[in-house]
This record gives C-alpha cells, structure tokens and sequence, in this order.
C-alpha cells in the first residue's frame, strides 16, 4: 500500500515537471461544449467537428479571423460571365503534411465524395449547386459525372446548374474540403485515424480520444506555417458547463465556447472582458401548425406574437444571452436587409394593447379561455423559455401546457408532421446566407414542420435561386422574408449569440457573427 | 417466542419500534413533512406556477420585497422601457411618488409600466406639467415575502418546494406499492407453488436482474414522459426483482411450518392459505422493504432529473429542484440547499423508520 | 467446483440472449432514430445513411444481422460517432472506467467493513451515531451534488486537486472521481456490515469464543467479521458491476473519457449498436459479478457447496 503511494506521487511529481518542461511549447487548451463526433471533413454535422476540422484542413477558399473569405488551398480563382462556372488555381506550394502535393484530382476525389450515397455525407446538400450533384446523392446518376474537372495538377474547374451567388461562401463549410486521395486509398476508413490522416491545414492531428480530447500540433509542412504561433491544440470535451467554468477559472482551459448563461451577472462581475458575448447567425423560433384551426389565423399568430415581452426573455431568462428577435433572418449578412414584423420597434405597451384588441375580436379571453399546447426539446433554457411565455399569455385568456420530450423524439415528431399546437425549434446558418433561414417556409421543405404554404413566397424564394445579380437576389430574398412575417408561420423570438469565456492570454480570438475562430491566427501569452 | 404475556406479534413489535426514539422520531418527522408538504402551498401566498418577473433568482430573506434600499433600483428599471427620466421620488404612507420627464410629452399609459413590476400596484397618474414633459405619479408598494427566495424563473421556492415534495413523496409510495405488490404476488406464488413452476419463475427473475435497469428506466422515460404517474408505475413495476426473491424464500420455510401443512391437510385452498397463512407472516418484511424502497425510487427520480428527464413543467419533484440549483450553486446557493435539506431529511427519516422497524420486528432479537 | 463454475457460465448464454432480444426491441420501439436532428437531414441524405447502416431493412432482419454478428463478437460500427466502431470505443473507455470503479470499489469496500465494525463495537454510542449519520448522508446525497462540491472545495479554494478531465490517468485527476464514485457505497457497505457485525456479536459461537476467553480482536476479525461479511460480498456483486462500467454523472462531471456515458448518451441519441453494446457490457458484467460472489461466499461460509 506504502509502496502504492509513493509511486504514486513520484509520478505525479515527474509529471508536473515534465509539464513545467513543456511549457516552452505553446499549448492552448480549448474547450468545446460537446464531442466531436467524425474527424471526416464529409462526415461531419456538428459546430465542434468543424472547429477542428478547419484547424486541420484547408478548403480552397477558407475564412479569416473575422470570418470573411480568404484564399486556403487555392491561390486565386475566376468565375464566368455567367456565373456559372469556377476555376481554381491551386497554389503551388500546397502540400499534404506527409509532403506529396495537393492537387486538384483530390479536389475532385473528394467532392465525388462527399455526394456519392455510399459515403452517406449529411451535409452533401451544402455542394448541391454543382452540376449534377443531387441526382448522384439521390442515387441516379454515377460520381463522375459530377460537374467538377482536374484540367491539370494545379487547375480546377467547376461548373454550376445556375449562378449561385454565394457559391464561395458554401465551399468554406467543411464538408466542401479536399482530402488526400493516396491516403484514403491507402487506409480506407481508417483513414481518419491518428497517424494515418493526412491533412494540409495549419495542424495535424495527433491524438483523438472520445469524451475526453483531440489533440492537434503545428503542421511544419502547412503553407503558411511560418504564421502560425501555437504548438499544440488540446480540444477538450467540456459538456458539462458549470464543470468547465471551474476548469476555466483554475487555468486548465483557456477559453470554452459556452458558459453557464444563468450566472452571467456573477460571472461578468468576475470574469470581465473574458466573457464574450456578440451575434451569431441564428434564430430560436416556435411553429405554429399552421394548417391546425385556430392557428391557421395569420390574426391570432400575430397577437400572441405580440403578447410575447422578448426584451423580458433576452434579459430575464436568457440574462442576456440572446437578443430578442422580431425577423427571420438575424442581422449580420452583408448586403440582406431584413424583414422585420412591423410592430418591431414598437413599445411592448403598444404591443400588449394591440394583442388584447386582436384577441377581444377573436373571442378569447380569461372567462373564455384558449388551450394551446406547447412542445420543446428537453432543456433548462427551453424550459425557462416556455414557463416564462406561458406566464405573459395566462392575463390573455390561454391555458399554456407545455410538454417536452428528448431531443430526438422531439425532432422526429416534428419530421413526421406530427400534430401539435406551438413547438419551438432553432436553426444556425452554416454559412452566411439568407435562403438557408427563409427555406423553412418553403412549401414541401423537410424543416418546414408547421407545413406552411404560401405560392407568393415559393415564387421569390425561386426567382431568388435563379437570380445572377447578388443585389437583385437578396432584394427578392427580402421581399420574400416580409410575406413570411406577415403571415407569421414561424414566430421568430431570439436571436442566438455566441457566448463563450476567452481568457484574457489568448489573442486573435475574434467575435464574428459564424462563431468562427481558427487556430491558426490565435496566440497565448 | 415471547408470548407468555398473551402479547401479540405486532404489539410487540410496537411497543419495541415505540422505545426507539429514532424511529419515533422520524416517524414524527415524515408525519409533520408530509403534512407540510400537502398542507402548506395554501399558506405560503404564491402559487406554485406564479412568475414574479421582478424577483428573479433572489435570496432568501424574512423582511419582504422589495427591500427599502431596492425601491430606487425598481424604478429605474421598470420605468427604463419608457424612455423617461426619473426626476426624484419620495416614498409616503406605503405609496411612492415619483416624477418623470422626457422630451417628447410624456404617455398617461407609462402609470402601467410601473403596474407591471411586481413592485408596485395601483399606480395612477398624479400630477401632470402644463408641457406634458414632466409627471408625477404614485403606486403602493405592494410587499411579497419568500422566505426560501425564488427560482431562475421567478417563482417561489417555498411554495416550490412543498409542491415537489408532494410529487417526490407520491412518486416514491407509489412505485414503492406497485414494486410490492408485484414482488410480493409473485414471489408468493411462485415459493408456495415450488418445484418447476417456482424454477422457471425465478429463472425468468434471473434473466430480468441482467437486463441494465437504467436502460430500462430511460427507455420507459421515452414511452412514457408525458406521465409521471404512469412513468412511475412502470418503474415500481421494474423494481420488484429484489422483493420477490425475498418473499419467495419467506414463502418457502413457512410453507414447511406444521400449521401451514395441517390447514392444507384440512382441505383449505391455497389461495386461502397464501392469504390467511403465508402473506400476514411476511408483512414485517415487507414493511420493512418499502421503507427502503421509498428513498430508493425518490434517489432514482432525481437521477433522471439530473439528466433532464425529471417531472414535466410546472410540477416539480425535489431531483428536479436539486439538480437546477446544482447549476446554480456558484451564484445561488439556496436554490440547492433546501430542496437538498428537505431531501436529504426526508430520506434520514426513512432510513432510521426502516432500521427502526427492522429491529423492532426481528425475531432473533426476541 | 470448474464444473460449477463451467454450468453457470453455460446458463448464462440463454440469459444474455433474452437480454439482448428485450434490449432490441424494446430500443427500437422507442420514438426518434439516429438521424433525427435538430437541422432535419433531407429524405434522400436520411435515406443514404439508413442504408448504410442496414437500417431500411425489415426489423427481424437487423435483429438476424445484429446477433450474428455479436455471435462473431463484432458489436457493430457506431451511429453517432462514425470514426469509431463500438468496441474501439469499449477499448479505449473501458480501461478508464474499470481503473475509476476498481479504486472505488476498494476505497468503499475497506472504508465501508471498517466504519460499520466500529459503529457495531460500539452500538448506541456516538461513534456509531456517527457512522449511521455518515452513512445515511452519503446514500441520499446525489452524486450531482457532491461531484461539484468537491471541485469547488479541493479544486477551486484549497487548490489541491484538478478541476476535471482525464490527463491519462494521472494520480490527482483520479481523486475527485474516485471520492465521488466510492461514496454511496461507503455509506451502504458501513449499513450492512453495521447490520450484520451487530447479529454476528449477539450469535452463540461468539459468545461461547468470548467464553473462551479468546482476545477481543482474534474474535472481531476472526470470528464475527467472516460471517457478518457475507451480506457486504452479496451486495458487492452487482456495486462491483455498476462502478466497474463507470457512472454517467461522475464521467460528465469530471469530464472523463469512461463507457458510463456511452449509456445513456446513446440512448438518448438512439444509437443503436452503441446502447446494445453497452446492454450486453453491463449484463456480462453483472452474470460474471454475480458468479464470482457466489464463489467467494464458498471461500466465507463453508456451509455452501457447490454441486
């Protein structure tokens, strides 16, 4: 037992001084709120994956610190008159980190890839645009009649169904990343795993446990390596998010990308500047079933709407974690003005006044009461959420019952057009665009869980899709936004935010509305 | 057996559980705790759904709401929506008069900004400039007690508080009955059965005892998570393995007893005899057993509270309150310290029943 | 006794097979699958992934395909994280939560024997109200709250220990957990050793030892501890079972790479192959504990033979 002891100590003390050895390096340790789940560029789903895949990776266009678009694997690039078709120029330098080069025959490897339904890439639908990538994904064509083409090693050709404006913006998410054809050859499947992935972004991975970490290190071979100022990357799975306000405040993460938004007077008072919050793209809306009576009255949407207090919720439940929200599409897209509902900037006195009115005219009231059920996914901040407007709609007349059920029930539910009253959903941009908010309307649409149709907005949203002039296309994608208000299927209520600590060490971490911040331009004192 | 006296079993057993001063005590405790817990929501004031939008998250305290030095702070606040700027106010005979002013004219309907705080009540406008740029207006204060402090949400944990133990207590008795009532059924029938019927029947305990129960318990939360009453029922109906190997082998050595064979001899049924003989020879045993369980179920609804499967909105359960207020520990630590001491006390008090009883009904002790 | 050992691990095939079948089922009627999201995939993605994992198939068709290959001991790929196959996840979880559970087991099983023999020396005193107090406090205090007050005590004020997180197993990092997991069962192996030391002191062997004039520690430890153990090593069974394939709480706190997630993470993300796996883990694990108990009861109570 004695002996047991000892050794004990002894190692733990040979491991502080091999990590006070150590400290040379520079290590950042990053926490994340949730397990990656694929290191596969074309696997992935989740915002944590793409955090590291980005490190590791490098598209041939790629964002900056700030989340605006900058050439990665690709040196520069043309587009046609039209719009319709891309070349690539590669750089030259370009190398995978076991030293062969990048080409472009990997490029068109992996964009067959991603759409060939035997890879089964949840995110095929990002490259969609390319000439012939939805019928292949839908099993009825071959991969290589994909409309990508190697003209040469370094040359890149791609070709589009139509002009898709923000074509660009799509090939930064990670699912349009190139891999190394030799590589995946070489392993199969097990080609992800560390020591046989092959990367050619500012890192490479070296170690990758489940529920615990990835560790990532400096890729000498990485074209601009001589930029990059961190040694290694420790991604460390933080799900627990008081647990990994502890850890932050005793130094052993360096920044996470949640905290626990409940303490956030306690821990601003603590904390400061470390604690972050700004923008993002995203919006946490609740359906109405809108072809249920009497939620199909555009009235009755519009005045429970306006019964809602969000600045209540923003401050009060969400302590200023998000921000109320009066439009689909957040602010933050360059060039989109929104479409907001128009009691927007109204006071919630004028507002509460108009409700009443409209629900007097509809007959509902205390003495006459109106039962409306309530569906969220299982969650405090959903809770609160909905104890909060069950509360501001009971002086109404409505007897709120909420009901939740676990994520994948929830959702499951909703895809099968299950019936229900409200139910709440959100939706995060995965790149930044407005179509990707405003398709949720669309008639059809798979997330258009309250089954919305309008012909008028179908109409713009497909003018929209087949418009070349960028500002003639957000015009349409506006207009379009301002039915899908007035009718009110979806009741936009706050905007998401990015809410994380940084420690005050870490420099180059910088707030943008895609919650994007790659390693490779960050810094530790 | 001690029973020169003429003294049955059971008064024997009470009048030893009657000298435990623990036991009594905690009998006396969970009396007083499932009174409260019944009772005690009609007296606290507040509902147990009730947002105080004003008083989100305060901390305990006996003087009421809002504190003197608060009054100033809720102004401010409540009238900040306005976009008016709070001249001075004075506080007069329980009522507050405070005076605004803006730019533009000031709106008579701003009285209601001030109603709308929990703070305050009966505002009306008092006094108007000739500009209309400056007004005066009062409102009562009206003084809310929470003695417990409130929730993230608002609401009064006092009152919270009781209403959950109600569901957790109810929770906890009925999955304990349900477990029992199986386990004892069961385990009954197949020890007095015996031979192949009794093999097969606790084989087939065997291969259930296997089977991961918290699996088993998630998977029933996803059936049934609109129900607590049902979901709880099905989680008595999982945790009766235990009770029926115990009253099997009960069933078993009183069967062989020679008064159970001579009523048998004497044409009596064996329903009768499960009735008459096997079951009231065991009640000790399953008394005891349930004052086990009951802490047992209540400790397993907090678990699945933790993972966020507890008891739907706006009931509560003290596993639901438990586990909210271990997120809030940093910023607020009442939020877990009494539902925690209800809990905790509770399960203390059924813990030293169940000892208490056990002793007290043990006949090696005799 | 190999013949024993031989049939009851015989009998244990057709149990794990109920097990198994039960799980199957009984996960599949469960509402929601895999690919259910919040970002809902469209039909033909979905449709894609279902078919590379079988999952358009009749369900008596997966069920055929699913125990054939758990007959060639292939677990199947997981869903949720596709780099990984289920037991490339057992391989690298398992070790961990086994270290954490073996620790816990042991700091439980001693701490526990010790505190309950003293509360039985010493019946009704203080020590023994003590013990009962500590007892019953560490069995209903969850262990959601004790986890974050021990971060908070010996991580965050005394600086003692780390907050969370694995660091390949080094010393300090396996405290908290440790403390955490051990604790409940401290406190019920203290209960039932208390329980049974005290009837073992009042038995006639004991009394006819003392009698003897044997030493007061030759018959505690000699004499009245073998049998008062007997209900202590039954309940160890199924602990051992429960600590060895880890604690969903204390590995979410902590923040540790254990399987004890993977069960209700899985679960909830309708995982198939991974909460199927974790199903026949934690069966195999308790038929093996619950086997091994009763071999250890042989060793205890010469009274039970093996036929």
């Amino acid at each position: 037992m004695k002996t047991w002891l000892w050794t004990a100590l002894l190692t733990s003390a040979a491991l502080a001084a091999s990590l006070s050895l150590a400290a040379a390096e520079m290590v950042y340790n990053r926490g994340a709120n949730g397990d990656p789940q694929s290191l596969d560029p074309h696997k992935t789903s989740t915002v944590e994956e793409a955090n590291i895949i980005r490190d590791l990776f490098s598209g041939l266009v790629v964002h900056d610190a700030k989340a605006d678009l900058m050439p990665g694997a690709a040196e520069s690039w043309t587009i046609s008159e039209d719009g319709k078709v891309y070349t690539f120029k590669l750089r030259k330098d370009g190398v995978w980190s076991d030293g062969s080069p990048v080409t472009a025959k990997d490029f068109v490897f992996s964009f067959r890839r991603v759409v060939d339904p035997a890879t089964a890439s949840e995110y095929a639908y990002i490259i969609e645009p390319i000439a012939g990538a939805k019928d292949i994904t839908a099993g009825k064509a071959k991969p290589e009649t994909m409309g990508v083409k190697a003209i040469d090693d370094l040359t890149l050709e791609i070709t589009l169904n139509s002009s898709t404006p923000y074509f660009l913006e799509l090939l930064t998410h990670q699912s349009a990343y190139g891999i190394s054809e030799a590589n995946v050859t070489k392993f199969g499947a097990d080609w992800v795993k560390p020591g046989n992935m092959v990367s050619n972004g500012a890192f490479t991975l070296a170690e990758f446990t489940p529920n615990d970490k990835v560790r990532i290190v400096k890729n000498p071979k990485f074209y601009d390596a001589a930029s990059v100022k961190l040694d290694v990357v420790n991604y460390l799975t933080a799900e627990d998010r008081s647990a990994a306000m502890k850890r932050f405040e005793a130094g052993e993460l360096d920044s996470n990308n949640d905290f626990p938004t409940e303490q956030l007077t306690e821990l601003k008072a603590k904390l400061g500047d470390q604690v972050r919050i700004s923008p993002l793209l995203g919006t946490y809306y609740y359906i109405f079933k809108s072809q249920k009576e009497p939620w199909s009255n555009p009235k009755l949407r519009h005045a429970i709407s306006k019964a809602i207090d969000r600045d209540y919720l923003a401050e009060k439940v969400w302590q200023n974690a998000m921000f109320p929200a009066y439009s689909m599409v957040p602010p933050g897209v360059a060039g989109y003005t929104t479409s907001t509902t128009d009691y927007a900037v109204a006071a919630q006195l004028d507002r509460e006044d108009e409700a009443k009115k409209l629900f007097t005219e509809l007959g509902i009231s205390p003495e006459k009461p109106l039962k409306m059920e309530l569906r969220f996914n299982t969650s405090d901040n959903h809770k609160n959420t909905a104890v909060a407007i069950q509360d501001m709609l009971k002086p109404f007349g409505f007897e709120v019952t909420l009901l939740n059920t676990d994520g994948k029930t929830h959702y499951s539910y909703l895809e099968q057009k299950g019936d229900f009253d409200v139910a709440r959903a959100g939706w995060n941009a995965d790149y930044k665009d407005p179509a990707t908010f405003l398709d949720l309307g669309k008639t059809g649409a798979g997330n258009n869980y309250g089954e919305y149709s309008n012909k008028e907005y179908d109409d713009l949203l497909s003018a929209a899709a087949s418009e070349a002039d960028p500002a003639k296309r957000m015009a349409l994608l506006s207009s379009a936004e301002a039915i899908l208000m007035r009718d009110l299927p979806v009741m936009p209520l706050l905007y998401y935010s990015n809410h994380s600590i940084v420690s005050s060490k870490i420099k180059g971490f910088e707030d943008n509305v895609m919650d994007i911040h790659p390693s490779r331009f960050i810094s530790k004192e | 057996m001690n029973s020169a006296k003429g003294r049955s079993l059971w008064a024997d057993a009470a009048r030893r559980l009657w000298l435990n001063k623990a036991a009594v005590l905690s009998m006396a405790y969970l009396a007083l705790m499932t009174a409260v817990c019944v009772i005690g929501p009609y007296f606290t004031g507040h509902d147990f759904s009730t947002v105080y939008q004003t008083y989100v998250r305060v901390p305990p305290s006996i003087a009421p709401y809002p504190q003197a030095d608060a009054i100033e702070a809720e102004l401010n606040e409540s009238l900040k929506r306005a976009r008016v700027e709070v001249k001075g106010w004075e506080r007069k005979e329980g009522r507050v008069f405070v005076t605004i002013s803006a730019d533009k004219p000031v709106d008579e309907r701003t009285v209601r900004y001030l109603d709308r705080s929990d703070a305050f009540d009966g505002a009306k406008v008092e006094e108007k400039s000739a500009d209309g740029l400056t007004l005066t207006m009062s409102a009562a204060v009206s003084e809310e007690r929470f003695l417990f402090g409130t929730d993230p949400n608002g609401r009064d944990m006092l009152t919270r508080t009781f209403v959950a133990g109600r569901v957790s207590l109810a929770i906890g008795l009925l999955a304990g009955m349900v477990a029992v009532s199986i386990g004892v059924a069961y385990g009954a029938f197949s020890g007095f059965m015996g031979g192949r019927t009794d093999e097969v029947m606790m084989r087939i305990v065997d291969v259930l005892y296997s089977l991961p129960f918290t699996f088993f318990v998630i998977m029933l939360v996803v059936f049934f998570g609109r129900n607590f009453v049902l979901m709880f029922v099905a989680v008595g109906a999982v945790l009766w393995l235990d009770m029926a190997r115990i009253v099997r082998g009960q069933t078993l050595s009183i069967k062989r007893q020679e008064y159970v064979q001579a009523a048998e001899a004497l044409g009596v049924g064996w329903l009768g005899i499960l009735t008459r003989h096997i079951v009231p020879n065991i009640l000790g045993t399953i008394i005891i057993y349930v004052t086990l369980l009951v802490p047992q179920v209540i400790i397993l609804e907090s678990f699945l509270s933790f993972l966020g499967l507890g008891v739907q909105e706006p009931m509560s359960s003290w596993g639901v309150l438990i586990s909210q207020g271990a997120r809030n520990m940093d910023g607020a630590p009442w939020l877990l310290i009494v539902p925690s001491f209800f809990l905790t006390s509770t399960l203390f008090a059924l813990n030293f029943l169940g000892d208490g009883m056990r002793d007290a009904l043990d006949p090696k002790d005799r | 006794m190999v013949k024993y050992v031989l049939r009851r691990l015989l009998t244990a095939i057709p149990t794990l097979f109920v097990v198994v079948t039960m799980s199957f089922f009984l996960m599949r009627l469960a509402p929601g699958g895999p690919f259910n999201q919040e970002k809902g995939l469209m039909p033909v993605i979905k449709a894609n992934l279902e078919r590379v994992y079988h999952l358009d198939e009749p369900l008596w068709k997966q069920y055929l395909y699913y125990l054939n290959n758990l007959a060639h001991g292939d677990l199947g790929p997981s869903y949720v994280l596709p780099d990984f196959t289920v037991a490339e996840l057992f391989r690298v979880g398992l070790p961990v939560s086994m270290q954490l559970g073996f620790s816990a087991l042991l700091l439980a099983l001693t701490l526990g024997t010790f505190l309950g023999v003293i509360g039985a020396l010493r019946q009704n005193k203080a020590a023994d109200y003590a013990v009962i107090t500590l007892a019953t406090a560490g069995s209903t205090i969850p262990t959601f709250v004790i986890a974050p007050l021990i971060q908070i005590y010996f991580g965050l004020t005394l600086k003692w220990l780390p907050i969370a997180g694995w660091n390949n197993g080094a010393f300090l990092h396996q405290v908290g957990p440790v403390l955490t997991l051990s604790l409940p069962y401290v406190a019920i192996f203290a209960r039932l050793m208390r329980g049974s030391m005290i009837e073992a002191l009042r038995s006639n062997h004991i009394r006819t030892a003392k009698a003897m004039g044997l030493s007061d520690w030759s018959i505690i430890v000699r004499h009245a501890m073998r049998g008062a153990l007997l209900p202590v090593v039954s309940f160890a069974g199924p602990a051992a079972a429960g600590l060895l394939t880890g604690s969903v709480v204390v590995e979410t706190i902590f923040q540790l790479p254990g399987v004890g997630r993977y069960f209700i993470d899985a679960a909830i993300n309708r995982d198939y192959t991974l909460v199927m796996g974790t199903v026949v883990l934690i069966a195999v694990f308790t038929i093996l504990f619950n086997l091994i108990v009763d071999i250890i009861y042989g060793f205890i109570d010469p009274r039970v033979r093996y036929e």
